[in-house]
């Protein structure tokens, strides 16, 4: 516990320490703001809800989480500091749980940020808050998803683009598993039950109710699974990947 | 118990054989000198060792804890700089030293008193502020090396400490793990064999991941075959004679002229076997009555005997041992 602490402490300052947690956290903002008033139709809606601010999340994720993610463990093993980090009594564990709940903690600090939307859709109308703070709950889950698998995919190689992309593609699969973009290619030889659970994966099918401010107990089973799923897939990523 | 035991070591990575059948021992009070010429498995040794690659075969215990059953127990124990000494550039000294400690449950006032400690050990006051990543490899170097001695570990490693520094740098290195070792078992890998003199009590040489040589550095010194040979500058007038002369000596395999300057020759009397000449070679001198200049006796070249183990090496893991 106390060395996962430490590790959570000094991957969440690495973040601040270099332009990119800024950078990050500027285009969210900017771009969060385009998408819910321009894309979204925020005020032409007329309606005191944030939906508009978070239909658009999951796409935004698609690019801005891998970009936080890439770095996690693939900076680490080229610049070879996983060795070190793996020699200090720390286990393969502790290291994927300190390292990603700080780039959780980063993500949820820039989800944060968007407040003012928030104050302003209160100064505008007379909205449903639980709904909108099940709407953050939401996304924040969401965000620890594709976290999640950019983590593992960060572990497997060493650059940091190519984290990234892979990242990216992956995501995408998971925003698309409901749809014909990728159950197409399972209808023709897989059984039906596959097909459905590979339709059942989609980031989308899951997020729907959540950002209109319904908590639905299987969607936060659906997310917690899949992170648990990924950081595991994270720890043997980093045991089978990190001497080579 | 041993402060560190590694036997029958085996490691493969697909169908490259890194290290092989490598055993021994360190205890407390030594420092063990890695010896080895690039990819002889060096690096490989030290991060099983360290826990940070598995064994393929073989076991590796420090303190009495085996690094596959109970490897936090040994990391605990173990304090490692890594070959090239990674770092995270974007952290302080300052920083860095700290998530170390706490990592290694350091707290508190112990943890403040603890650093301060090491920074002066390792000169590091002025740079505590920087970003790592500015700094120069020397002190990036010695940054690597606060880290590893920052819990006072039984057990230290260190992949090449001295590389890419300076003299000056390197004897303060030497110095600071001289002073170290009384109550340490220490492993050092090195390409410089005056090092090995400098600081080592053991020495250990493999190459293509065998073990090739186990002793301390006298007992290398003594595999050569300049052990024991003599060198010696007479007046040039005299060298003919004394070179017929001496190589006509029993005790005496062959005698070379390795210089010849203002009047001087220098002349290398190898003895067969590494026997002791020096007596023969001075009787001669004074009956035979040539200008004597000076007279030495040879420990043995290190590096000509690291070259020689290296690349001819015995066969059929036969190992040098004396």
């Amino acid at each position: 516990m106390r060395n996962t602490l430490a590790i959570f402490k000094r991957e969440l300052l690495a973040y601040f320490s270099t332009p990119v947690a800024y950078v990050f956290i500027v285009i969210f903002l900017f771009i969060t703001g385009i998408f819910t008033f321009y894309l979204g139709g925020f005020y032409e809606r007329n309606q005191a809800d944030l939906e508009p601010f978070f239909q658009f999340h999951p796409w935004l994720y698609l690019f801005l989480i891998p970009a936080i993610s890439m770095r996690l463990w693939a900076e680490e093993r080229k610049s070879g500091t996983v060795e070190l980090l793996m020699t200090l009594p720390v286990s393969l564990i502790q290291a994927v749980l300190g390292k990603f709940p700080a780039a959780w903690c980063f993500t949820a600090i820039a989800l944060a940020l968007t407040f003012p939307i928030w104050i302003t859709v209160n100064y505008l109308g007379d909205p449903d808050n639980t709904a909108i703070a099940a709407g953050y709950i939401g996304s924040l889950l969401m965000a620890g998803g594709f976290l999640a698998i950019g983590s593992c995919i960060s572990a497997l190689t060493k650059n940091q683009v190519i984290a990234f992309v892979i990242s990216v593609v992956i995501c995408f699969l998971f925003i698309l598993s409901g749809f014909p973009i990728v159950l197409d290619f399972f209808q023709g030889w897989a059984p039906k039950a596959i097909v459905d659970a590979i339709g059942s994966f989609s980031f989308l099918f899951h997020f729907s109710s959540i950002r209109k401010g319904v908590i639905d107990v299987r969607d936060i089973i659906y997310f917690t699974t899949l992170i648990g799923f990924w950081l595991y897939a994270n720890t043997i990523a980093v045991e089978t990947k990190k001497a080579s | 118990m041993h402060a560190i035991e590694v036997k029958h070591l085996h490691k493969h990575f697909g169908a490259l054989q890194a290290v092989e059948d490598i055993s021994f021992t360190v205890d407390c009070g030594d420092v063990l000198g890695f010896l080895g010429p690039n990819g002889a498995g060096k690096s490989t040794t030290m991060k099983m060792i360290a826990g940070f690659l598995e064994p393929s075969k073989g076991t590796v215990t420090v303190c009495g804890h085996d690094v596959l059953e109970d490897p936090i127990r040994v990391k605990e124990k173990i304090g490692y700089l890594p070959e090239g000494a990674p770092l995270y550039g974007e952290m302080t000294p300052a920083g860095f030293l700290n998530f170390i400690a706490e990592v290694r449950g350091i707290e508190g006032s112990r943890k403040e008193k603890r650093i301060a400690e090491v920074v002066r050990q390792i000169h590091l006051e002025s740079v505590m502020e920087q970003r790592i990543e500015t700094l120069s490899k020397g002190y990036k170097r010695r940054v690597g090396l606060a880290q590893a001695i920052l819990h006072d570990p039984k057990v230290l490693i260190l992949d090449e400490p001295t590389d890419g520094l300076d003299p000056n740098q390197k004897h303060d290195v030497r110095t600071l793990i001289k002073a170290m070792a009384k109550d340490k078992a220490i492993i050092i890998s090195t390409h410089i064999l005056e090092e090995v003199d400098a600081v080592c009590t053991q020495t250990i040489i493999i190459a293509q991941g065998r073990l090739l040589f186990q002793g301390t550095p006298a007992e290398l010194a003594a595999q050569s075959m300049f052990h024991n040979a003599v060198s010696l500058a007479i007046g040039s007038e005299a060298a003919e004679d004394a070179k017929l002369h001496l190589a006509a000596l029993a005790p005496v395999h062959n005698v070379e002229t390795i210089g010849i300057a203002n009047g001087t020759t220098r002349l290398l009397i190898v003895p067969k076997n590494g026997a002791s000449i020096m007596a023969a070679v001075s009787d001669a001198v004074r009956t035979q009555g040539w200008p004597l200049l000076e007279l030495r006796q040879e420990e043995g070249r290190l590096d000509e005997v690291f070259r020689l183990i290296t690349t001819q090496g015995p066969h059929q893991g036969e190992v040098f041992t004396s």
